[in-house]
């Protein structure tokens, strides 16, 4: 039985659908990289399984145990995690009191404490009462991370953290990743960047349009056909 | 000489009870971004709760209204989970329709089982107790006890806000409603408890609203108004500046008072509009807002 598992997935907007039956697995311990491009329903994929947008209860599987239906406060309960597109801080809290409404509904024991947090970002350390907006765009990035880890999450879905960041500081997120999988989390990735997508997923969906013309371990997979799968042509 | 001082102090007293008219409405507003126009009607059917209390049960009103407070708590909990919960989301008048009815259906219950009399609070040799300051100036008890009352209800609220978990997610869930939720954080609920909370600090506020004049069942709306204006003096989403949106508007109308008597709610007003003209955003509002 796979951890996540979403069966002919859909969402709408209103009357627009935004995703068309959608298959996906993530084992164990694995990293999935969504990629494709704007548009395509990869913030609509991530949403759909962290409860904000809700669906059929049998479309998203968690160990088995339907949850399509449930909403986003329950889903994080069970293991579940979102580091939201835009990483989305609150504002009127501190750093610390950002990591620590992290951690507010959490059920899962584990290992994510606000000093594992700390000692995986130390950055985040110094600037632990800063307000957020006053953080370089890296650091609020560490912060968002750090916020889904404190709930202990088996699945963390990630959606575009190197977006608008510059190189360096996105290898030092990336840095961070093989310490979140060693604590025993799977990740599924949203990533623009196929070069970083493809480094470090076990395997790769790409979306287009709603759908997922393209599935596959990144070695397996030629230039041409993502280049196919993302642009339709 | 002495009138003008008097009238400051008894200005920043009177501010007392209008912040703590206004500290209720601030808390709805800042968490759940409800305008609540049945907030001076909840104050007088509170008012009427501690009467009854005290009056059945042969009870001082400081004591009838540490029983209402838990009471109110679970009032104001289930309003909020039952009722409000439902109108918010994106169209902001469904919140305002359901409130003013609200409004509406108090008033007239009350007319219906008090009748438009006039009550008062009665609690003895403190009504009419004083402290002289010297100088032919003296504070009332009761209007002192109001004010730290006030301050108290600010400090505890602030306490709250700022460092409990579920303060926390009070201000998580002002910032982003959506993402709050990603993090555990139940809306519904967290609605609920900080509507408790508000009814609490109404009940506070009917105390001594009860104590220091008359009241009847149409009076609510007059209260909502100041309450409307103390909040957003101080600026919206800060409890110290609803504190001092009060005592702005006290002082206003104590001196507009001591002007002519005539003038003291017109002065408050006046108040509220230069204010506004001149920040907008209110004395002390908060930074993102």
């Amino acid at each position: 039985m796979s951890l996540l598992e979403t069966r002919k997935l859909t969402a709408f907007y209103g009357d627009f659908q935004a995703l068309y039956g959608i298959d996906t697995t993530l084992e164990a311990g694995e990293t999935v990289a969504i990629i494709g491009a704007n548009g395509a329903g990869k913030s609509t994929f991530l949403k759909a399984i962290a409860g904000l947008i809700r669906g059929e209860a049998g479309s998203v599987l968690l160990d088995g145990m339907p949850i399509g239906a449930r909403a986003a406060a329950d889903i994080v309960k069970l293991g579940v995690a979102l580091v939201p597109e835009g990483r989305r801080l609150f504002s009127s809290l501190t750093v610390e009191e950002n990591l620590l409404i992290g951690g507010y509904g959490r059920k899962m024991p584990g290992p994510w404490t606000l000093d594992r947090v700390y000692a995986l970002f130390p950055i985040l350390k110094e600037r632990r009462h800063s307000a957020t907006p006053t953080l370089s765009g890296g650091q609020q990035q560490m912060v968002a991370i750090g916020r889904a880890l404190m709930s202990n999450p088996r699945v963390l879905l990630c959606d575009e953290i190197s977006l608008g960041l510059a190189p360096i500081v996105i290898a030092d997120i990336y840095a961070g990743l093989p310490q979140i999988k060693a604590e025993g989390a799977s990740v599924v990735l949203v990533e623009q960047d196929i070069g970083q997508a493809m480094k470090v997923a076990d395997r790769v969906y790409c979306f287009q349009e709603g759908r997922l013309p393209l599935t596959g371990r990144p070695r397996d997979l030629t230039r041409e056909q993502i280049h196919r799968a993302y642009f339709g042509t | 000489m002495t009138g003008w001082i008097d009238a400051l102090i008894q200005g920043v007293l009177l501010g007392g009870l209008y912040a703590l008219f206004a500290a209720g409405l601030s808390l709805m507003f800042g968490v759940m971004r409800l305008v609540n126009l049945a907030h001076g009607d909840l104050i007088v059917l509170a008012a009427f709760a501690i009467l009854v209390v005290a009056g059945k049960l042969g009870l001082d009103p400081f004591v009838a209204v540490l029983l209402a407070l838990p009471v109110l708590f679970v009032i104001g909990f289930a309003l909020q989970y039952v009722l409000l919960n439902r109108t918010l989301g994106r169209d902001l008048l469904a919140p305002l329709l359901v409130t003013f009815g609200l409004s509406i259906i108090i008033q007239n219950g009350l007319l219906q089982l008090f009748s438009a009399d006039s009550q008062r609070l009665r609690s003895g040799a403190i009504e009419t107790a004083s402290i002289p300051l010297g100088g032919g100036i003296a504070v009332g008890v009761v209007p002192l006890l109001t004010l730290l009352s006030a301050i108290a209800v600010i400090v505890l609220l602030n306490f709250i806000f700022y460092r409990t978990p579920i303060g926390r997610a009070f201000r998580a869930t002002s910032d982003d409603l959506e993402v709050a939720q990603l993090m555990g954080v139940d809306i519904r609920r967290i609605f609920a408890v900080a509507m408790g909370i508000a009814f609490v600090v109404i009940a506070i506020a009917a105390l001594y609203l009860g104590l220091r004049a008359n009241f009847d069942p149409t009076i609510g709306p007059a209260r909502l108004l100041y309450a409307f204006e103390a909040v957003i003096i101080g600026g919206l989403g800060s409890f110290w500046g609803t504190l001092a949106g009060g005592i702005v508007l006290g002082l206003a109308q104590t001196i507009g008072a001591r002007i002519d008597p005539e003038w003291q709610i017109l002065a408050g007003h006046l108040a509220f509009l230069v204010v506004l003209v001149i920040r907008p955003r209110g004395l002390f509002p908060r930074a993102q807002d």
